[in-house]
């Protein structure tokens, strides 16, 4: 059952094959058995899981199965979730019981989804590894001595080991494709505003968008149709209709213009990533596209920029925590500016704090328009750039990784190395755009990713062009031996 | 950009962290770095160029001014570290 994708799952709950409790039994076997090797989960709801199932069994019988009903699903610890614990996969939230559900948890549940778990991130999605998580990191299913890719490492994890046939992550810079593209699965990162950030927990305001990870582009484009859409509690939420994503998969793309970017294939690319990619342009060759070559002149400032603008708009979220309404309180406070510096200092990790200094520090007097301006005027021709190629091609491509899946531990003593390993995703979040990674072959057994972007509100257009070549290939359907 | 601690401890203050005297020179370290790392922005020209606040350039949505949430403090407040009375606790803070 875990070698079906949800779409299959959801046929086979259809005609009867299996029921939502033997499917959902059969995962949490799976996540009990195999996942203190991975890691993956920091919280299994067994108990809500097999009631959902349970519902999910009477609803179908009853005829009022929904598009997810009985399907279960993995949510990010990053994604509140009403009286169960939510994490973010920091020491501050360890005791959080989340009072109410987010909105895309609310979205799931009203479809009838099954949640099984909530998955390890990074700590307060700051990261690109898994590595950061007050939890312990997370391991790739491919080569557990090597890091799954962050910050929705252990959603990404998942899936691939298929403890769960599907999983919500979040990105802000990069992290739902790069962990879907180190783990060898399909993860899409709408436009920004598609998706309500209502109960998920903020990190960069601008920058945020849950989407879903996934076996195909086809599961993806299920999901989505149920995250998607406006929010009146999210004040960032767009008011764009949402596209039928399942009934635009099987479009011809005869006459798609495909653009490459220069700085995507530039230095630092791995040789067998980017051989692994040319192959794939070829596929999408082979089905009628042309490739264009195109400019992005300003893409290189956007890991400079994006280490202003996330970091300032951090370190502005995180000041909600604080010990006194939830969340994480140091032993005997002798004063307020005690129990704020040691509830913040004992609770944070590493990373988190770093990341606050430097926002603080670039939003501090004296340093606001030389850092958090100039950041965002730098954003405006970096997104200029993306809107000018759109007006010659529908979609990019490239690389999602400069290279696969490195070692648990190799980076981690290097930020500014880390915050590199981001430098084909990052322009896409600071433009708003959505863009998707897909499996696209293998380098010494591990998985390579190719990303597609597209211009705002075109997710349809991405889940289409990525799903053609799901049909050619079948890089998608491939799972560790360790887990098949 | 080689910050001073005393720089250090300013940043950990405004953000209200406690960090350890012997963190300090890594701070130091790692924030210059990172600092030294964006200034790469500095070579382009942006004399004229609005900054991009929001990816799609919307302004924030507003709405009539009513009450449209009911009172829920005893949920909120059941996962408090200390509360009293429908108050939060914290140490003493006017002598």
């Amino acid at each position: 059952m875990h070698r079906k994708t949800l779409i299959e799952l959801r046929d086979g709950l259809q005609r009867g094959d299996f029921s939502s409790v033997e499917l959902t039994e059969h995962f949490l076997h799976r996540i009990d058995t195999r996942d203190r090797e991975l890691n993956a989960f920091i919280t299994v709801t067994g108990e809500l899981a097999l009631a959902a199932a349970r519902e999910a069994d009477r609803r179908r019988a009853a005829g009022q199965a929904g598009p997810l009903t009985g399907l279960p699903i993995a949510h990010k610890d990053i994604f509140c979730t009403d009286g169960v614990r939510t994490s973010c996969a920091s020491r501050m939230l360890d005791n959080f019981i989340a009072p109410y559900d987010a909105t895309v948890v609310e979205r799931f549940k009203t479809a009838g989804a099954v949640m099984l778990g909530k998955t390890n991130m990074d700590e307060f999605a700051m990261g690109s590894s898994n590595e950061t998580s007050f939890y312990g990191p997370v391991r790739n299913p491919w080569d557990r001595e090597r890091v799954p890719g962050g910050s929705s490492g252990g959603s990404a994890a998942a899936v691939a080991a298929r403890l769960a046939p599907a999983a919500t992550g979040t990105d802000t810079g990069g992290s739902i494709r790069q962990p879907a593209a180190l783990c060898g699965v399909t993860g899409l990162k709408p436009t920004y505003g598609r998706v309500s950030r209502w109960g998920m927990i903020a990190f960069a305001s601008s920058l945020d968008q849950g989407g879903p990870i996934a076996q195909s582009a086809a599961d993806c484009a299920l999901l989505l149709g149920a995250m998607a859409g406006f929010d009146e509690r999210d004040s960032t939420s767009m008011d764009h209709p949402v596209d039928d994503y399942l009934a635009a998969l099987e479009r011809p793309l005869d006459g798609l213009r495909i653009g490459l970017a220069r700085p995507f294939f530039g230095e630092g690319l791995d040789t067998g990533v980017e051989r692994r990619v040319r192959e794939a342009l070829a596929v999408y060759e082979g089905l009628g596209a042309t490739l264009v070559d195109i400019d992005l002149p300003h893409v290189h400032l956007s890991v400079p920029a994006y280490y202003v603008v996330a970091p300032a708009e951090c370190s502005s979220n995180l000041s909600r925590y604080d010990g006194v309404r939830f969340g994480y309180r140091c032993q005997d406070p002798q004063d307020l500016l005690d129990l704020y510096t040691r509830s913040r200092g004992e609770a944070f990790g590493e990373e988190v704090k770093r990341r606050i200094m430097v926002g603080t520090y670039a939003l501090s007097a004296g340093y606001y328009d030389a850092y958090y301006l100039k950041a965002q005027k730098v954003r405006r021709l970096i997104r200029d750039d993306f809107l000018r190629a759109f007006e010659q091609v529908d979609v990019l491509m490239g690389p999602t990784t400069p290279t696969p899946a490195f070692r648990l531990g190799e980076k981690a003593a290097d930020p500014i190395g880390m915050y590199l390993s981001d430098i084909y995703t990052i322009a896409v979040n600071l433009a708003g755009l959505p863009a998707l990674s897909i499996p696209a072959g293998q380098v010494d057994g591990l998985p390579v990713g190719l990303q597609i972007i597209g211009n705002h509100w075109d997710e349809a257009r991405l889940l289409n062009v990525a799903h053609r070549f799901q049909q050619e290939t079948d890089w998608h359907r491939a799972i560790p031996a360790d887990y098949a | 950009m080689a910050l001073t601690k005393q720089e250090v401890h300013k940043i950990a203050y405004l953000a209200r962290l406690k960090i350890d005297e012997s963190d300090v020179p890594q701070y130091a370290r790692q924030l210059s770095d990172i600092l030294d790392f964006v200034a790469q922005m500095d070579a382009v020209d942006t004399a004229g160029v609005e900054p991009l606040a929001h990816p799609l350039d919307a302004t924030q949505r507003l709405r009539p001014d009513e009450v449209t949430e009911t009172n829920q403090r005893e949920r909120f407040q059941a996962i408090a570290p200390q509360v009293e009375n429908g108050l939060y606790l914290v140490p003493r803070v006017i002598e």
